[in-house]
């Protein structure tokens, strides 16, 4: 059953075209990561799913409703952790929730629930500026969590983290992923972080935008987090898509 | 006995402070103008005005109008800019007004002022705005429109109204450089409050400056002066203060304490 449905999707800035009547389908409960070269519209499908750009043309689908709009279903990563400098850990995470409506105390638990989850107990009092790159991510993605939406949006989450850390949060995403059952639309340039984190992997290309392949990794998905990166169908996944992926860089 | 813990900060600035009062101090012994008097002298002078009341006097009439004129600018400022900021329209048709205003020589509009309001209060009180408004706007309207976009997304993603964006992000986002605008604001307001007694009706602590230096009693005027830059570097410092308790996550070391 599929917790997204994307139908003949166009979106034009003027005479640019981002993305031509492109479908395709988000298998509820699992993470379908959109991997594909710079300017091929990654990002600009996110957001049209999050509700913040409208289409050109044709429609995204959740839940039988079409979506018009940002709604409660939907909770969105920013690449950049978009966190309020001026806003402690507990109030940035609390934050959908107070713009919910949800009273302080209600909303300071189940911010500190999820500030548990991510691993950031201890830092509840801590402003952006005084943590790490992945610390911040990590309080941008409990944000998404508090907010309890069935599809989590993340535009290239990890990508401005260094390499040590961005292991270890493809490592606790997945094992988030099997703890919260929610749906995952996950934006990345990384071929190895796609194919590690990912059920679905679409791969998408520019000139026009389309969706060129869809590949459903199986072998490798129910092995230990650690032992992924030396599966041999991991490695010949990726070997594949950097096949084909080449000759448009 | 008490142990007083001074940072480097407080003592930097004491040094600074020193620096600045010997110099004035060998400058007046020097002298270097028969019209320039020495530190302690200003001081003593300072402390019989402050003595005998006559600078509390003076105060009450000068601040009357820089308060008046600051909480204005501050006020509609603020509120301007934001709407500048936000639309396009309204940038188009009230920046320039405020790039003139701040463009303008002051000392011209003066007599103008004098011809359509007198030489009350609401001139003094314009002479206030007409210093202090177009930075309060112009660096408001600056900083709304570089509110970080993802920062906006972000609260329409989690289903934030127009409201919940200007009021908690746009506005606490721009707040660093809002400040800035008020601080330089508030440091024209100190120089327009000055100017309108010195130019519209001697009163206040504008009085106490034309008055002395009519009777040659420079170290007077000149405690009036220094008088005035430790007010305007008093508020200035409660302005700062303020802003470093309401917006704690925002200063990376761009303010000066």
């Amino acid at each position: 059953m599929n917790a997204v449905e994307v139908n003949n999707i166009s979106k034009n800035y003027g005479n640019v075209e981002a993305l031509k009547n492109m479908s395709l389908n988000f298998p509820k409960g699992e993470l379908t990561s959109l991997l594909g070269p710079s300017g091929c519209g990654k990002t600009t499908l996110l957001k049209i799913i999050a509700g913040l750009i409208n289409p050109s043309s044709g429609e995204v689908i959740i839940d039988g409703k079409i979506v018009k709009k940002p709604g409660p279903d939907r909770a969105f990563v920013f690449q950049d952790f978009a966190l309020l400098p001026w806003a402690s850990v507990i109030k940035n995470v609390a934050f959908g929730l107070e713009l919910k409506g949800v009273n302080k105390s209600e909303r300071e638990d189940i911010a500190k629930k999820y500030i548990s989850e991510v691993g950031l107990t201890g830092f509840e009092n801590n402003f952006p500026h005084e943590l790490s790159g992945g610390m911040k991510q990590r309080v941008g993605l409990a944000r998404a969590l508090t907010v309890n939406a069935n599809v989590l949006l993340m535009d290239e989450p990890f990508s401005a983290v260094d390499e040590q850390t961005r292991r270890k949060l493809q490592e606790d995403l997945l094992i988030l992923i099997k703890k919260e059952k929610k749906t995952f639309i996950f934006v990345t340039h990384s071929i190895e972080e796609a194919v590690y984190v990912s059920d679905q992997i679409a791969i998408l290309l520019p000139r026009p935008s389309r969706v060129s392949e869809i590949i459903k990794p199986s072998g490798f998905k129910k092995k230990d987090v650690d032992k992924i990166r030396r599966d041999s169908e991991y490695l010949d996944i990726v070997d594949k898509i950097w096949k084909s992926l080449k000759n448009y860089i | 006995m008490n142990k007083i813990n001074f940072s480097r900060a407080n003592i930097l600035k004491i040094s600074s402070a020193f620096f600045l009062f010997t110099a004035w101090e060998i400058a007046g012994r020097v002298p270097i103008s028969f019209a320039f008097p020495t530190f302690f002298e200003s001081m003593e002078a300072l402390i019989s005005i402050i003595l005998n009341g006559s600078i509390f006097i003076a105060y009450s009439d000068t601040l009357r109008p820089l308060f008046l004129g600051i909480a204005i600018s501050a006020f509609f400022g603020i509120i301007l800019g934001l709407c500048i900021g936000l639309s396009e329209k309204t940038d188009w048709f009230i920046s320039p007004i405020f790039i003139i205003m701040q463009a303008a020589p002051l000392a011209a509009l003066i007599p103008l002022l004098i011809m359509i309001y007198g030489v009350q209060l609401t001139s003094k009180v314009f002479v206030v705005i007409i210093m202090s408004m177009p930075v309060i706007v112009l660096n408001t309207a600056g900083a709304v429109k570089n509110t970080p976009s993802s920062l906006q997304e972000m609260c329409f993603s989690y289903l934030g109204s127009k409201k919940d964006n200007i009021l908690k992000i746009i506005l606490p986002s721009a707040s660093p450089i809002i400040f800035a605008g008020l601080r330089l604001g508030v440091s024209a307001g100190f120089i327009g409050a000055i100017l309108a007694e010195l130019k519209i009706t001697p009163t206040g602590i504008g009085d106490i400056i034309s008055f002395s230096r009519s009777r040659g009693d420079y170290p007077t005027m000149y405690a009036a002066i220094f008088s005035i830059i430790v007010l305007a570097v008093l508020f200035i410092n409660i302005l700062e203060k303020i802003e470093k308790y309401g917006f704690k996550g925002n200063q990376k070391g761009y303010i000066s304490d």
